[in-house]
């Protein structure tokens, strides 16, 4: 694991991340996130062996329910949210996809 | 006009009873708003005209709020907290302008019971921060010393109760966010176990973390408040179907027997002026009792580096929302393109839209959740997350309830830790293993810093001295009752929940 990042991998993750950074945001996190995990690195010395890993506190599965159509949030509603709706169609507009 | 330190539970009373009405309290908030917010800047909106026709309906129905528990209680949200009709930003140019169609469910229930909001409340963008400051409208200011941060990220939450513009406020708490600027700016601020109150509604940070709970002048607001927020919630499928109590009945002020678990070896080179505060706290506690004992928490340690690797990884997943497609800001065309491309727009949006620490924390979050390092970062963190539960219930075997600072220092001047992202996060280091481990905590004043410390209205640097001090209790899973207990008996023998910052007048 990389204690300092170079500008390629910094530019890489921020694709990953549909992040638009700008040269000197890629300079600040290069440095930054080796801090943090320097910072980090910690953990990795404790010893884990057999155990199970915690994701969710909740205990107990969600009770199921009755698959029956309930009133829910109205659709232009929901569509006035967005910056480019199509009330009439129903639809959300997002840029050309295909050329 | 309503006095500044009013608790919930006076106005409450006041308006049940028609010594006040619902309408009066309502305008002394917003006039106290108006007046003092702009030195705040604790609130990011104020809904004047909504908040006076509902106190006014309120007035009109006497009837249907004899017995309402919050009848009338002006509150503040957290602008985090989705309100129908009414902005909700998170702080943040992604949702500056966003209007949420539907109510989170803990806003329904305050009005409900009675309550009238008043106005959306600033805090750190997306909740992301100790101090407030990574707001995009601006840092709140500390009541008690304006040049100090009010912690993070429930900052306006906090100093919006603790300069009595209003006697309760909504926060939310991933790692701390509604106890540490609860300590810092001198009120109660309790995080519920993890499940007690539906997040359905709440702009989600950290889904595994996230809390909503009340910030208040006293335990008992706090327990009055629970009670009304808790509760399960079918929008909710995390919201937990244990039994709500009535938790102000609880409030019996006997704490003889209780035992209170001291982990001693978390607490070197804690600040001498919190070491002190808390010390004596425990005495108090003691003197009506309670019984003290160390407690070994081995791995509690690590929990702030296990938060910042957990929490970063659920919110770059929880972020990923943010598009510029179904609701909030999309970014306009770059230079040379006329018809974007599709994924342009989401890399702009998202860069234009979030602020630095967002920014970071995304980046985090991506890195290690990608292949290669999910196992040496998130798999390795979530382990620990098992082993620093592991402690809490061993603890939890022999005591009742865990005491420790909820700060490891007092509010720090805004611009100090700014610049190195670690130096700000050690600011945690006493509250994420609360919501790592989910359990409920709450943070109580104990005192303040020694020397002169009268809140300067100016420019002029405050001093060290006059500066809130919280301690923090946490107590066994959905264990409310007994961590409010053991808070309220201690508030019971102290006056630090009477004192007010000066910029407001004391009654």
């Amino acid at each position: 694991m990389p204690a300092e990042f170079t500008r390629d991998q910094i530019a890489a993750l921020a694709a990953l991340a549909h992040l638009e950074l700008d040269a000197s945001e890629i300079d600040l996190f290069a440095r930054q996130l080796g801090d943090i995990l320097a910072y980090a690195e910690v953990v990795q010395q404790i010893d884990t062996t057999g155990v199970p890993p915690t994701a969710s506190l909740v205990s107990r599965h969600a009770a199921d329910r009755t698959d029956e159509v309930r009133p829910s949030l109205d659709r232009d509603e929901a569509l006035r949210s967005a910056p480019d709706p199509a009330l009439d169609d129903g639809f959300f507009k997002v840029p050309r996809v295909i050329g | 006009m309503m006095a500044p330190d009013m608790t919930v539970r006076e106005v409450r009373d006041a308006v049940r009873s028609h010594t006040r009405s619902a309408a009066d309290v309502c305008r002394d908030a917003l006039a106290r708003i108006e007046a003092i917010n702009p030195r705040l800047n604790a609130f990011n909106t104020v809904v004047a005209d909504r908040a006076m026709a509902r106190a006014q309906e309120i007035d009109r129905e006497p009837d249907r709020w004899r017995d309402a528990p919050l009848a009338g209680v002006p509150v503040a949200l957290k602008d985090n907290l989705c309100t129908r009709g009414v902005r909700t930003t998170a702080s943040s140019r992604m949702l500056e302008h966003y209007v949420p169609p539907y109510d989170a469910t803990v806003v329904s229930r305050l009005e409900r019971a009675g309550a009238v909001i008043v106005g959306k409340t600033n805090c750190d963008e997306f909740a992301m921060g100790s101090s407030n400051e990574n707001s995009a409208f601006g840092p709140v200011r500390n009541p008690w010393a304006l040049d100090r941060i009010p912690g993070g990220t429930s900052g306006g939450s906090a100093a919006a109760v603790a300069a009595g513009l209003t006697p309760l406020a909504l926060g939310s708490d991933t790692g701390g966010s509604i106890r540490q600027p609860a300590a810092l700016c001198g009120v109660v601020g309790l995080k519920p176990t993890y499940g007690r109150v539906s997040r359905y509604g709440l702009i989600a940070h950290a889904s595994s973390l996230d809390q909503i709970g009340p910030l208040t002048r006293t335990v008992h607001d706090a327990a009055l408040t629970l009670s009304v927020l808790a509760g399960s919630d079918a929008a909710d499928a995390t919201s937990a179907t244990e039994p709500v109590p009535d938790y102000t009945a609880h409030l019996t002020g006997d704490v003889r027997g209780v035992r209170i678990g001291l982990p001693r070896a978390l607490l070197e080179g804690i600040d001498a002026e919190v070491a002190r505060a808390m010390m004596a706290a425990l005495d108090v506690l003691e003197a009506r009792g309670a019984t003290l004992a160390d407690v070994e928490l081995p791995h509690a340690r690590y929990a702030t580096p296990v938060y910042y690797l957990v929490s970063t990884a659920e919110a770059s997943s929880n972020l990923a929302r943010y598009d510029g497609v179904r609701y909030g800001l999309r970014a306009a065309d770059g230079p040379g393109t006329k018809d974007q491309e599709l994924r342009a727009m989401y890399a702009r949006t998202r860069g234009q839209g979030f602020g630095p620490e967002v920014k970071r924390r995304i980046m985090l979050g991506t890195y290690v959740l990608s292949a290669g390092y999910y196992d040496a970062y998130y798999l390795k963190a979530q382990q620990v997350r098992t082993l620093i539960l592991r402690d809490y219930n061993q603890a939890f075997a022999r005591v009742d309830v865990v005491a420790m600072p909820t700060s490891p220092t007092p509010a720090v001047r805004i611009g100090e830790r700014v610049s190195d992202p670690v130096q700000m996060y050690l600011m945690d280091v006493f509250t994420v293993s609360a919501n790592l481990s989910g359990l409920p905590a709450i943070s109580v004043p104990c005192g303040f810093t020694r020397g002169p410390g009268a809140p300067k209205l100016g420019d002029a640097p405050s001093s060290d001295g006059g500066l809130p001090i919280g301690l923090q209790f946490m107590g066994r899973s959905f264990d409310e009752a007994t961590l409010l207990r053991v808070a309220d008996a201690y508030e019971r023998d102290t006056e630090w929940s009477k004192h007010s910052p000066l910029l407001i007048s004391s009654r």
